[in-house]
């Protein structure tokens, strides 16, 4: 009886020293990022300023909040390709509900109902995507790369593929330059989607049940959890999370990117695997997200301060995909041997 | 405690049971032995709720009860293990052992869906305690324990809550000696709680060391039951391929 007891008592501390190894796992990254900024800081001081590194997190902003849902969809063991594609959709009826209500002329009326109707558009593709990955079978990468090309070419139908400025100022101003202590709002409320994101994934049944399907959703299902239900409100929520990213687009730019959003899976699929989220699921954090989305975002900016061309970093960012999946494949081969 | 009458199931032209009866009983390991096609898999499907007879009875404590899914049998307190395990291997043994009926906190956090992880590490630490068996680290994630270890999570989740009838198919079909002899110590355990746990396996050495009773199935019927003393290799196998239907008529 004793000898049981004592082992259940060393169990926080091994429990602990998972967490530090999870801790340093993150730390990894963020030692990556650190080496970058220190490099780009060496080779051109005008990187190093508050004004510049502003500008990045309000860059990652964006990339931040799709990459939240994505960490959710990869832990399933999932994947969204489309995320950029609902993006400029999402912000695409955004801005002509804002235009509808009076465009640059309109209030915080016009502007909070074009957001409404951005996020909206947003979940009904995510809930597209569930569904059609839940209830078909149909594998996600396909899903969501058809998802990919029917977001965009219905935004490029409703824009007749040219940038709409409909935006209300008042909303461009209080959102996408406005401030809190100095902080961007943009840069708070990504912290704050990241916060709650976080919160929900370790502490809640609904993080929980997240993991165990990505890990074995057959131990899942025969634990009576309703996985494809799941995997539904999964998508829909990454949805929601890229519309929302869409009407942020909306208040940076005060006008929609059409085109600037063809690598934005890119960014954020790799933004979750460098932060240490498995491809393979049951396994990832938010807080290796949190910090490995800077990555994409810092190497850009940098390259174009460095005056090279920010072509380089589609093609950095690629390679340092493919690597940092053959290190997570290695990891798995060891962990499952 | 746990009773088959005269089950008959049919796949087809294929007669998979025909009229097999079974009892399995507190506190006793009773094997589930046959050769193959003799009806173990279809008779197990049908006592854990997986597959409906097409006549026949099941009784609980002597009563008629119909398990129409697993999860009925479940209520019922009929649990299994399959070969696979069936466990989320990136998760620790408490999330394992309470997935799908997650501890909650109490009051509004527990209504927003917040869960208790620290009374659910308790709660598994009792229930390891209670077999007496070392869980391994409670915070690891399943895939880094031994295989007897992994089988012991699988054990525990089908019994922590209620479980009174434990089915375990082929459970050291996977292992190697060592950790054999540990399941094998770990069904003792769980019988001397009170469980009754019916050991579905081709091994007739773990049967022989660990049974107390056996069940022999052949072409869809029960044709022997031996008791630990009467049960030897050869008794088994003549019951299995017939050689002892002669004998015994």
């Amino acid at each position: 009886m004793s000898a049981p007891t004592e082992e259940v008592e060393v169990a926080p501390s091994r429990f602990g020293s998972g967490r530090a190894r999870e801790i340093l796992a993150d730390s990894w990254i963020a030692l990556v990022l650190i080496a970058l900024v220190i490099a780009f800081s060496v080779l051109r001081p005008s990187f190093a300023t508050t004004f510049n590194f502003s500008n990045i997190l309000v860059a990652a902003s964006v990339l931040a909040v799709m990459a939240t849902g994505q960490t959710y969809i990869i832990i399933t063991a999932g994947i969204d390709l489309s995320v950029g594609s609902v993006l400029v959709f999402s912000s695409v009826v955004a801005v002509l509900t804002m235009r509808e209500l009076g465009g640059i002329s309109g209030g915080w009326g016009a502007a909070l109902a074009g957001v409404a109707v951005g996020i909206l558009a947003g979940v009904l593709w995510g809930l597209l995507n569930g569904l059609l990955i839940a209830k078909t079978k149909i594998p996600a990468l396909i899903v969501t790369l058809g998802t990919l090309g029917m977001a965009l070419g219905s935004a490029q139908l409703l824009s007749s593929g040219v940038d709409i400025a409909a935006v209300p100022p008042s909303y461009v101003k209080a959102i996408g330059f406005g401030k809190v202590l100095g902080v961007p709002v943009l840069v708070l409320i990504a912290l704050a989607v990241l916060a709650v994101f976080y919160v929900v994934l370790s502490r809640t049944r609904f993080g929980r049940h997240t993991y165990a399907i990505g890990s074995n959703p057959e131990a899942a299902r025969r634990a009576g959890i309703r996985v494809d239900r799941h995997l539904v409100k999964i998508y829909a929520l990454q949805g929601l999370l890229s519309g929302l990213a869409g009407v942020l687009g909306l208040a940076r730019f005060s006008t929609t990117t059409l085109s600037g959003h063809t690598a934005d899976n890119l960014a954020v699929i790799s933004a979750v695997v460098l932060g240490g989220t498995s491809l393979f699921g049951g396994y990832g954090s938010l807080i290796g997200t949190g910090v490995a989305v800077l990555i994409p975002v810092v190497l850009q900016n940098g390259l174009i301060i460095l005056g090279v061309q920010p072509f380089w970093q589609t093609i950095l960012i690629g390679a340092i995909l493919i690597i940092a999946v053959f290190i997570d494949q290695l990891k798995r081969r060891a962990r499952t041997a | 405690m746990l009773e088959a009458r005269e089950i008959t199931r049919s796949f087809g032209h294929v007669e998979a049971l025909r009229g097999a009866s079974f009892a399995a009983y507190p506190g006793e390991v009773v094997a589930l032995v046959g050769d193959n096609g003799a009806g173990k898999s279809s008779l197990t499907r049908i006592l854990v709720g997986a597959d409906q007879p097409d006549s026949g009875e099941i009784l609980i404590d002597g009563r008629p009860t119909v398990f129409s899914s697993p999860l009925a049998a479940q209520q019922e307190g009929v649990g299994v293990v399959y070969q696979d395990l069936a466990l989320a291997t990136d998760l620790d043994i408490p999330a394992n052992l309470y997935l799908g009926r997650e501890l909650m906190k109490t009051g509004l956090l527990g209504k927003l869906g917040f869960i208790d992880q620290k009374a659910m590490r308790a709660g598994t630490a009792k229930t390891y305690e209670r077999f007496g068996v070392k869980p391994g680290s409670l915070g690891a994630p399943v895939s880094q324990l031994s295989g007897g270890q992994r089988q012991s999570v699988a054990v525990a989740r089908s019994i922590a809550f209620g479980g009174r009838i434990l089915f375990m198919d082929e459970p050291t079909a996977a292992l190697g000696v060592l950790q054999t002899a540990k399941v094998l110590d770990l069904i003792r355990r769980v019988r001397d709680e009170g469980t009754a746990v019916v050991l579905i396996s081709h091994n007739m050495t773990d049967v022989l060391d660990v049974a107390d009773r056996v069940e022999v199935l052949r072409l869809g019927r029960r044709v022997a039951t031996f008791s630990r003393e009467q049960a030897t290799l050869e008794v088994l196998v003549g019951a299995m391929t017939g050689q002892l239907d002669e004998r015994r008529v």
